[in-house]
Parts: structure tokens; sequence; C-alpha cells
């Protein structure tokens, strides 16, 4: 069934987008059938799954190779599967009004994020470690083409690349990772792996890879700074791939793994480090912009290193905590963005210093914004409410390291009260925020019934969730079981007088006054600020390597053939002459070039060689130079090669024929001398590199210290290669895949020439 | 352009002889000197005959096909019979061989070697036809 699910997100994404065109907004109808399906075989088998036992599938890919694709859904992956499937589905819905009149652009949407949301239950449900990184790669690369969807802006188009640079190189890094502890392990499963993790240097080296591949996705520092530009896609892209889903991938990577992996080496310094780091500059980012998007953008980056710190952490108790976060943060993220959108779409702005303040018929809109705004905060009676609060009392148990985790939680969560208060403020009053002798407006237009359905779906779940905790709480029970077996969650609202709703109590307050004290704030931020941002740091780096690259073309492709050919010439001589004065040489073996038949055949070629050199004519020189490879092939004849013969025999030919139509286009004659010292220099390095020739291949033909291999080859030709022509055999069966090889050169370099004439004649008639 | 009318029609008796004759050197490579690589260099000499003798309009008209096409259709069967192989369990480039006794021509081998060395034949001719092509305008 799961191969089938994923198939069937590939199949309606690529029509949806083939039929782009004619479908218009009716693609996204299409396109949601493969996450409801999702949707409705999760809530099928949740029973089973809950009750212990995980699904699995398994599909061979490559027998030879002992690839095999094999997904698992334990109930971890199964709580993925479900924010992926209904979110997305909310998603799909909701793009139908917020997107403009072009029907190609919601189509290509549609088409897009159905792909997306197919590679990304791969991701969560991938039980082999080069199926998750290929669904994994496949998630940046939907992504990539969905920052980029306008793509007739610069902007979109830098975005795009900014975030497939960054997150496909941490993935490079990641499948790094994953071969080494591959390798460690003895297994790419990734039940096996988990199950009997290795430890020692190697498998340190590869979980700072593999950490590497999941700060980048999940938009850690230093790495953030792509996800706020990834902001200039459409709105439902922002609220699906860059708060709900695949920032998710890291951090159910990190979760997978934590728990075996948290005592080795470098994870728990560096998750803490990084999660909490990212926290705290990502909330205080979020007190800055005046554009609702990059706020919430700074605000998912500041709950990703949350959730990287919980999940990354390694401790039972957190953990569970840490998939309750995930969930509240998921549902109050994505209602957030569908709320952002519907504003900026019916306001026509999304500025907080240009919005009007919200008239009639924003009511339901007004609700979502206050109600996920809250669970953000994680004011008490909403979902981020319960899920924080577990958090603080998981790291309150533990030891003395998870206290001061904690102070560092507690800071941040400061922050993320006041950047909620912020948002909320702009939302619901923004002449709050500026300068109050602003005309205050109100906005006349008020969204439809079917464009904020979706939001108030999403909101009302973190309502829903925030009163009635025991709805989640068996399933965020069960997720964290499924990730570390001493896991445990009891979701309540209320837990009594604890230290925990102390702290609960200290956030908020600290979080209100921040907020009030706003413009002393904003002044010393703005007085800190660092002078770079993180795009201005990234662009910097792309344009040192662009620039790089081409210092590096111009020094060694200075265009000069002569140059060139001196240095092939050069290196093929000094190498295995300084080997040979190194390793010394064996007996010379006269017998292989003393018969009578070789001394015309010799001469042949001499005088070729000599007399192409001094011709005056190109066309002369040409036929002369193939006499001497005439020769060449005469040789071959006189020691017994006819395969070798045949083929230099037509190879000279046509070698001749195409230096005449080269030659059409030249002047008849050399017409330039070179400068004598010149000609000294070349007639010098071709005696050098002829005698140096001789000797090598004389000392080659003499040190051989183990008995060839062409005697097993003439061997084992009839029976594996079935042919009596050896030459063959070894071409297309004993050595087929260099064969393989040299032909794709040859038609590279077709390729080549096809467009180097092409380019040429592109120059000529303008 | 000038045509020898001499040079032409021994080029026309030339050619299909010589294009056999590559054939015959693909086919015969398994047991006998040749293979894939001499045959596509021998129909390749005789393509550029054509081309001397009545330039690239002759060669595109004896092609039929566009010339690009062939050393995609070769780098298709070269790949493909080294891909086969896996879908039955089997290793890269793994052969078979089957042997017919078929009445009047005697025993006949076939090698999935053989496609392989038709693959490269392809190429060995679309590249030089290429390269007439683009040089020959």
């Amino acid at each position: 069934m799961l191969p089938s699910l994923l198939l069937l997100h590939a199949v309606l994404g690529v029509c949806a987008l083939a039929g782009a065109r004619r479908f218009g907004r009716r693609a996204l109808l299409v396109g949601a059938i493969a996450p409801a399906v999702t949707l409705s075989w999760a809530a099928l088998s949740a029973r089973g799954i809950l009750d212990g036992t995980p699904r699995t599938s398994t599909a061979t890919w490559v027998p030879g190779l002992g690839l095999s694709i094999d997904f698992r859904v334990d109930a971890f992956s199964l709580v993925m599967v479900l924010l992926v499937s209904g979110i997305g589905l909310a998603i799909l819905a909701y793009a139908g009004n917020y997107m403009g009149p072009d029907r190609s652009t919601v189509g290509r949407l549609a088409g897009l994020l159905v792909l997306f949301a197919g590679a990304m239950t791969g991701v969560v449900v991938a039980d082999s470690l080069l199926t998750l990184y290929l669904c994994w790669e496949l998630t940046s690369v939907t992504s990539y083409l969905l920052i980029g969807l306008e793509d007739e802006t610069a902007e979109a188009r830098a975005a795009a690349r900014h975030a497939l640079i960054v997150t496909v190189g941490g993935g490079l890094s990641m499948l790094a990772g994953f071969v080494l502890l591959g390798l460690e392990a003895g297994t790419f499963s990734l039940s096996g792996l988990l199950a009997d993790p290795p430890s020692g240097t190697v498998t340190s080296v590869a979980l700072v890879l593999v950490l590497v591949g999941a700060f980048t996705k999940s938009a850690q520092y230093p790495f953030h700074a792509w996800l706020p530009r990834a902001m200039v896609a459409p709105t439902p892209i922002s609220g699906f791939l860059h708060s709900a889903a695949m920032v998710k991938a890291g951090i159910y990577l990190i979760a997978r793994f934590a728990p075996a992996f948290a005592e080795v080496g470098p994870w728990r310094p560096l998750v803490v480090g990084v999660g909490l780091f990212t926290m705290l500059a990502g909330g205080l980012r979020a007190l800055r912009p005046f554009d609702l998007k990059q706020l919430l953008a700074f605000g998912t980056i500041s709950q990703l290193g949350f959730l990287v710190v919980l999940m990354g952490i390694g401790h039972p108790a957190v953990t569970a905590a840490g998939v309750a976060v995930l969930i509240a943060h998921a549902l109050f993220k994505s209602a957030l963005f569908l709320v952002v959108g519907i504003v900026d779409r019916t306001c026509g702005t999304r500025d907080i210093r240009e919005l009007p303040e919200l008239g009639a018929g924003w009511g339901p809109v007004r609700f979502v914004a206050i109600a996920a705004s809250a669970s953000m905060a994680a004011v008490p009676l909403l979902a981020g409410f319960i899920a924080k609060e577990q958090a603080y009392a998981a790291l309150l148990d533990g030891g003395t390291g998870d206290r001061l985790v904690l102070v560092g939680i507690v800071a941040g969560s400061v922050l993320t009260v006041a950047y909620s208060a912020r948002l909320l403020t702009a939302i619901l009053r923004p002449d709050l925020l500026i300068a109050p002798d602003r005309p205050r407006s109100t906005s006349t237009a008020a969204p439809s019934v079917a464009f904020w359905a979706p939001a108030v779906v999403l909101g009302a779940l973190s309502v829903i969730l925030g009163v009635l905790p025991r709805l989640w709480s068996g399933l965020v029970d069960e997720a964290a079981r499924a990730l570390d077996a001493a896991a445990s969650a009891h979701l309540l609202l209320w837990h009594g007088f604890n230290p925990a709703l102390l702290l609960s109590a200290v956030t908020l307050g600290l979080g209100a006054a921040l907020f009030l004290l706003r413009e002393p704030v904003a002044r010393l931020q703005e007085r800190l600020a660092p002078p770079v941002d993180g795009t201005d740091v990234f662009e910097g780096i792309l344009d040192r390597v662009v620039r790089l690259a081409g210092w590096t073309s111009r020094t060694t492709q200075a265009g000069s053939l002569p140059l060139y050919l001196g240095i092939i010439l050069s290196l093929t001589f000094l190498v295995p002459v300084l080997a040979l004065l190194i390793g010394g040489a064996g007996p010379i073996r006269p017998e292989s070039f003393a018969r009578p038949i070789h001394w015309p055949i010799a001469a042949l070629i001499l005088i070729g060689a000599v007399a192409t050199t001094i011709a005056r004519r190109r066309f002369a020189a040409v036929l002369l130079l193939g006499s001497a490879g005439y020769g060449m092939a005469l040789l071959f004849v006189a020691q017994g090669a006819p395969d070798l013969a045949l083929t230099q025999f037509s190879v000279e030919t046509l070698f001749v024929v195409v230096f005449l139509l080269v030659l059409r286009r030249l002047p008849d004659r050399f017409d330039h001398e070179p400068p004598r010292r010149d000609a000294v220099l070349r007639i010098g390095a071709s005696v050098i590199v002829g005698v140096g020739s001789v000797l090598l291949f004389l000392a080659a033909t003499g040190s051989r210290v183990v008995e060839g291999i062409s005697g097993e080859m003439s061997r084992l030709a009839e029976p594996i290669g079935g042919g009596r022509n050896i030459v063959n055999v070894i071409l297309v069966d004993i050595r087929g895949f260099d064969t393989v090889g040299e032909v794709t050169v040859l038609a590279a370099a077709a390729i080549g020439v096809v467009a180097l004439l092409a380019g040429r004649k592109r120059v000529e008639e303008p | 352009m000038r045509r020898s009318i001499i040079f032409d029609t021994t080029v026309r008796l030339v050619f299909d002889a010589a294009l056999v004759l590559s054939i015959y050197i693909l086919f015969a490579g398994h047991n006998q000197p040749g293979g894939g690589f001499v045959g596509g260099l021998v129909a390749s000499a005789a393509l550029a005959l054509r081309f001397l003798a009545g330039g690239v309009d002759e060669v595109r008209d004896t092609l039929r096909v566009p010339a690009r096409l062939l050393p995609a259709v070769g780098m298709l069967l070269a790949i493909g019979t080294a891909i086969v192989p896996l879908a039955f369990g089997k290793r890269p480039l793994d052969h078979g061989l089957a042997t017919w006794d078929l009445p009047l021509l005697g025993e006949l081998h076939v090698a999935t070697a053989t496609v392989f060395d038709a693959g490269v034949y392809l190429i060995v001719v679309g590249v030089m036809a290429l390269i007439i092509e683009g040089l020959g305008e």
C-alpha cells in the first residue's frame, strides 16, 4: 500500500504539471486526491500502528547491487504522515483562493505541491537510508521549483537558488554521513541501524555530517538565511514547506537518531548548542521585521531551534515533549501563514506600516490569528501551552545540564511570547505598532468563506487540542515510544501548581514586558544589529566562488595550443621517466624490435614523421602524417594483430578525410614561421619526448615481475565471453564498462563538435 | 559543385559493398577480427566517400535520418545492454548467448554482446556523420 501511495503522489503530481495550463484551478482538485487518500489510509491504519505494530513494505529495486526500497510506518512516522497529508490538504484547498488568475501558475503550484507532499511522505516512511536520502533531495528540488514558482522575478530565482545550494549541499554531506554509518553498522536499514548503533570515531564523523544535513534543512544557524529569503514564494508554499513540512525533515531525522546516538561523540553539545543559539537568534530577529512573512520566518527558525534541542538531547521525557511541540507548532504556524496570506491578498499588503485595520467580516480570521498566536506563545488552553508545559517539566526533572538548557529555552520562549504579541497586534491593531499620528484606515473588503475555512480548521485544532489534551495524549505517547522505548507522555490540561507552571507564568510575564518595552528594545537592537545578514554572507561566498572559477579557467585555459601540447607531452614524458629513475629499470629485451621486417616499416614511419614537420603545404603535411599512421598499421600486421591493423587503417583514412574538411577553411601553406628560438625549443622538446618514450617502452616491457593477464584473458574469452576473438571479448565483456565509458566520451565529443560549430554559425550569421 | 562521373559511379558501386562489409565485420567480430568499432569506422569511411563525391547533401540523402539520432540510438543500445541484466538479477553487462540450428545457414550464435557492439557501431558512424555534417557545409 505504501509504495502505491507514493506512486499516486508522483502520478497525480506529474498529471497536474503536464496539464497545468488546461486544468488551471482544477489541478488543485486532481492533486488533492493524493493527500486525501494518504490521510484516510493513515487514519484507517492508525489503530494497528498505535498498538505497536509498524506497517512495513519492501520492494526490491536493484537486486544485483543489493538495493531495495523499504518503508516502515511506526507511530512517529504516522504523526508525520498525518501532518504532511492533513496540512497539505488544507493548503491545496486554500491555494485556489490565494493564487491569482494565471492558470498555468496555479496548475504548476498544484503539481509541485503534490510531488513535494509525496517526497516528504517518502522521507518520513523510508526505512532505508538511501531511500530516505533520495526523497530528502526530492523535497529540496521541489522546494527549489516552488520558491521559484514566479520565476520571472530575479528575487524569486535568487532565493530559490540559495535554498537549493544550501539544502542540497547539506543533503550531500548527509549522504556521506549515511554511507559511513551504513558501512560501520553493516546495514543501510534505518531500523537496523538504530537497533544496533555503532560508535567510535568514524561514527562521530558520520553523525556530524548527518547533522549538517539536518541543520541546513531545518534552517539552523549558520545555514538559516535561505528560509527568510524563501518567503518570496506564494504564501501557501511558505505555509506548507517552510513551516509545517519540509523544514521538519531535519527535525525528523534528529528525532530518529537522537535516542541511539545522543551519547556518541559530539552529538549532544552540537545539537544543543546550535539549537539554543538558533532559538535565541531567530527569536531576536523576529522582533524586527515589518514584513509579516519575515516575522513568521524568523519565528519558524526560532521554533525549529527549540525542536532541535528537544528532539536532539536524547532524554526520553524531553523527546516525548518534542513530539507534542512538533505537532502544536505545525498546526499554529501553518494557520498563521494562512492568516497572513489572507490579509496580504485581501488588503494588498503585508507590511505592518501599511496594514489597515480589519473591518466587518474578518471575525473568523481574527479568531484564527488569536488562537494560533496564543498557541505559539504557549497561553493556557491552547495546544502550544500543553506542549511547552511538557518540555518545561521534562527538563526540570533532568540533571544540571538539562536545567542549564532550560534557562536558554525559557529565554527563547520569552522572545517567542514577545514576537507572538507583535504579530497579533500587527494583525488586529497595526496602528499600535507604528507612529500614532498616522491616519487609521479600515479594510472594507473581507475574505470569502472558502478562503478562510482551511485556516479556521487549523486554528480550531489548536484550541480543541489545547482544551482536550486526552485527544492527542495517546498519539504523542506512542510516537515518543516509537522513537525511544523508555519515553512516555501524559498530556494534561492541569498538572497542579508546580515549577513548570510557574515557569510558564514567568515566560508569559517577561514576554509581555518585552513587548511593552518594544520601543527601547528596538532602538537597542538597531544599535547592536550586525552590519551584514546571512543573505549577504551567502551571496558574498557565492560571488567569490564564481570569481575563483573564472580565475582558474583564465589561468589554466590560456588558449595557446603549443602551450597545451607542451604541457601534455612533457608531463607524459616526465612522470614515467621520474618513476623509472627512482624505481630503476629491468633488463631490456632486444627481441621485441629486432625482426628484419621492422626496418623498412620503421623507415616509412620516420620519413613520414620528419617530412610532416618540414612540409610547406598543409595538405602535404596531412598526407605525410597519414603515411606515418599507415606505417604503424603495417607494424601491427607484422606483429600479427589484424584487429589493430584494421582499426588503424580505418582511423588513418578517416583522419585524412576530416583533416581535408578542416583544411578547406585554412590557407594552403603554413605562412607563419615560428621564431628561431621557438623552433629550437620545439625540436628539443620533440627529441626528448621521443627518446624518452622509446626508453620508457623498452624499460616497461623488460620490467614485468608477474605473469601478464593476457594469458588469463585468452583462457577466459571463450567460456565467459562466448567468443573466440579475444580483443572483442575484452571490449564488450571483460572490460565492457571501459567501453561504455569510452563510447560515452565519444558521443559527448560529438555533441561538443556540433555545439561548437553551431555556436560559430551563430556568430557568423547574427 | 562540379561532379566527376567516374568517381561518382565508382563510389556508388563501392558504397553498398563497403556497408555490407562493415556489417559483416560487426557481426564477425565475436569470433574473428572485427567488431563494432572497426565496423563503424569502415561504414564511416564509406560515408566519407559519399561526401567526397557529392558533398553534405549526398550524405544527408544517404542517411535518411538526422545524423544526431545515430549516436543517441547507439548510446541507448550500449547502456541498455549494460542495464537490462540488472532487471534479471544479474550484474551489469552480463551477456547472454543462444545457439540455434537453422536450416541452410547452419549453426547460429546469437550473443547480446552483439547488441552492445551494434551500439558502438552506431555511435562511431554517428560521430563521423556529425563531423562531416558540421564541417562539410
